[in-house]
């Protein structure tokens, strides 16, 4: 897969640009602050509907401009698509595909597949679980689809389950008597556990799956430092398999442990939804005892062994590296770019040209206060 | 802004569902202009549907008598119930010609975020039904959202150690598409949801 012409129309610093880019490698060179991660940006946004950035889309729409238009064409498998998403701050977007109106614009995912890594990943190390979380269930609905909606749904029951724990607690701190309150407390129980142990089987698999392709990255981008792994750490216990009746009658099991802690506090204590993925490096955890320079490698490594399990699956996404190059030192360069140098299309940024190593040399792109220009 | 009765009458409109400002505006400006037969007819329509249209003590759908027309057909069978959240299911139901028992309308579906909960809900009233012994099976044909699974599996707790059959009305694929215009949830759902046959 790989994008052969991407156009903007009033995005972030953009008025209008449009690039024709190849397969195989393109180098975006400009200053800081000059425009290279805006394109990114767009390209990001065609592939998941979301900015890698901010969370609303009030940013991504030039000042003075009412709406931002991101045209993007793909090809895959000789096959020309053309994604147009028009993105209206404050209402709904609206998408086409090869120029008829899609339904809603979340029919076009799928259409552009992108594994990026931005210097904002440091937080996938350094950052809260709920980082780590998404990381994993993005990857999950890049793979299977299906978990968008069990997604959804694990969610909605953990929200309205915790509105009535919430309700039930604040009845007991007027005084209140009210045991009709959890009257339905079982039932949410029940669909937390069926909803939560489908998520969690899923992320399960997912983690085994992904744990290999993890060491396999770090080893090349920081050899000789120890090997890497990520573990799935659920508070349901240790080693958990992705059983589905087993973990439901675990998750079950728990609730009932902690019901009154539940009740005392107002909130669901017990799911995926409190889980984590650990990192370690050699005998240690990451957090706490990694340098900059190790974390910074480990979250390089976590989109890394994404990308490659995606490829492993047989969809070849395009890869997308911003302001990598710059952090590493000569030897982890060459090695870098050894690993990636086959991708169907990789994309790279950086404000200094010399910093990516000549065996990713391909087109060259400058990047200059709202212009993009193709250099050779 | 416009002077008076128009403007009040764009106000009304306005808070209608589904209607905007430009469409209550467009409305308002048709009545003006319509017949007056006509706009006497739609004000009675108005009136008498907050006047006659009462719930139907039975089954609370809407009703014009006591009982509703489903509740008063003696050709009906009592020995099955289906269960929905709204009135406009039992039509969608009726649609289908398919089904010849009765209904219980809850009048919505458990939901704590809104502060609803089976206490808000004619859930007493349908245990009453169910407990005279005449219903043999109950079909739960509440949405098929977290909140409609919800009181699905609240009632059929509920319900079953009373021993009558419980049921659940299937969802899959639209009949009559193809399969590959389903969306992938959809289609992944159906998949994890699949019955030998």
């Amino acid at each position: 897969m790989h994008v052969r012409r991407v156009e903007l129309t009033d995005f972030r610093s953009y008025e209008r640009v449009a690039v024709d880019l190849d397969p195989g490698v393109s180098v975006l060179v400009g200053q800081n602050g000059m425009g290279k991660t805006n394109l990114i940006e767009a390209l990001g946004y065609v592939a998941t509907l979301d900015s890698h950035r901010v969370a609303t889309d009030a940013p991504l729409v030039r000042a003075g401009a009412a709406s931002a238009v991101i045209r993007c064409a793909i090809v895959h498998e000789g096959r020309e698509l053309l994604v147009e998403l028009e993105i209206v701050p404050g209402r709904a977007n609206r998408a086409r595909l090869n120029r008829s109106p899609v339904r809603r614009p979340r029919e076009v995912l799928g259409a552009l597949r992108m594994v990026l890594f931005a210097p904002e990943d440091l937080e996938l190390v350094r950052g809260d679980p709920s980082e780590r979380r998404r990381y994993l269930d993005d990857l999950l609905v890049a793979r299977q689809p299906r978990f968008a909606g069990v997604r959804a749904d694990y969610d909605r029951v953990v929200k309205q389950r915790n509105a009535l724990l919430r309700n039930a607690y604040l009845n007991r701190k007027v005084g209140g008597t009210r045991g009709q309150d959890l009257s339905t407390l079982a039932v949410w129980d029940h669909h937390l556990a069926h909803h939560g142990a489908e998520l969690l089987a899923g992320r399960l698999e997912l983690a085994a799956a992904l744990a290999p392709h993890l060491t396999k990255a770090y080893d090349a981008v920081a050899p000789g430092r120890g090997a890497a792994a990520i573990a799935y750490a659920s508070r349901l216990g240790e080693a958990l398999q992705a059983d589905r009746p087993a973990l439901e009658a675990a998750i079950l099991e728990r609730l009932q442990e902690r019901r009154v802690a539940e009740i005392e506090r107002g909130m669901t204590l017990v799911g995926p939804h409190r889980d984590d993925l650990a990192l370690s490096l050699g005998d240690l955890p990451v957090k706490g005892y990694a340098s900059h320079g190790e974390c910074w490698s480990f979250a390089l490594a976590l989109r890394l062994a994404a990308y490659d399990l995606l490829r492993s699956d047989g969809i070849e996404p395009v890869l997308v590296l911003d302001d990598v190059f710059a952090e590493l030192d000569g030897s982890r360069r060459e090695r870098l770019a050894g690993l990636v140098s086959d991708a169907a299309q990789l994309l790279v940024t950086c404000a200094v040209p010399e910093d990516v190593p000549a065996s990713l040399r391909g087109a060259r792109f400058d990047v200059v206060t709202g212009a993009v220009s193709r250099v050779s | 802004m416009y002077e008076g009765a128009i403007q009040d009458l764009i106000d009304e409109l306005g808070r209608l569902p589904g209607v905007g400002p430009k469409s209550a505006q467009r409305i308002a400006f048709h009545v003006l202009s319509a017949d007056p037969a006509d706009v006497n007819r739609l004000a009675t329509a108005l009136r008498k549907v907050k006047d006659l249209v009462r719930f139907c003590t039975t089954c609370f759908n809407v009703a014009e008598s006591e009982q509703c027309r489903v509740c008063r057909d003696p050709r009906r069978t009592n020995e099955v119930l289906c269960v929905v959240e709204e009135p406009k299911d039992v039509v969608a139901i009726e649609r289908t010609g398919e089904f010849r028992g009765r209904y219980h309308v809850l009048g919505g579906a458990i939901n704590p975020l809104e502060g609803i909960g089976p206490d808000n809900l004619k859930i007493r009233e349908l245990l009453f039904r169910v407990g005279t012994g005449e219903v043999k099976e109950l079909i739960l044909a509440t949405d098929p959202n977290t909140e409609g699974e919800a009181t699905a599996t609240y009632l059929a707790l509920l319900i079953k150690p009373m021993g009558l059959t419980v049921t659940r009305l299937a969802s899959g694929l639209p009949v009559g598409g193809d399969l590959e215009y389903a969306d992938e949830i959809t289609l992944g759902r159906a998949f994890e949801g699949r019955r030998a046959v």
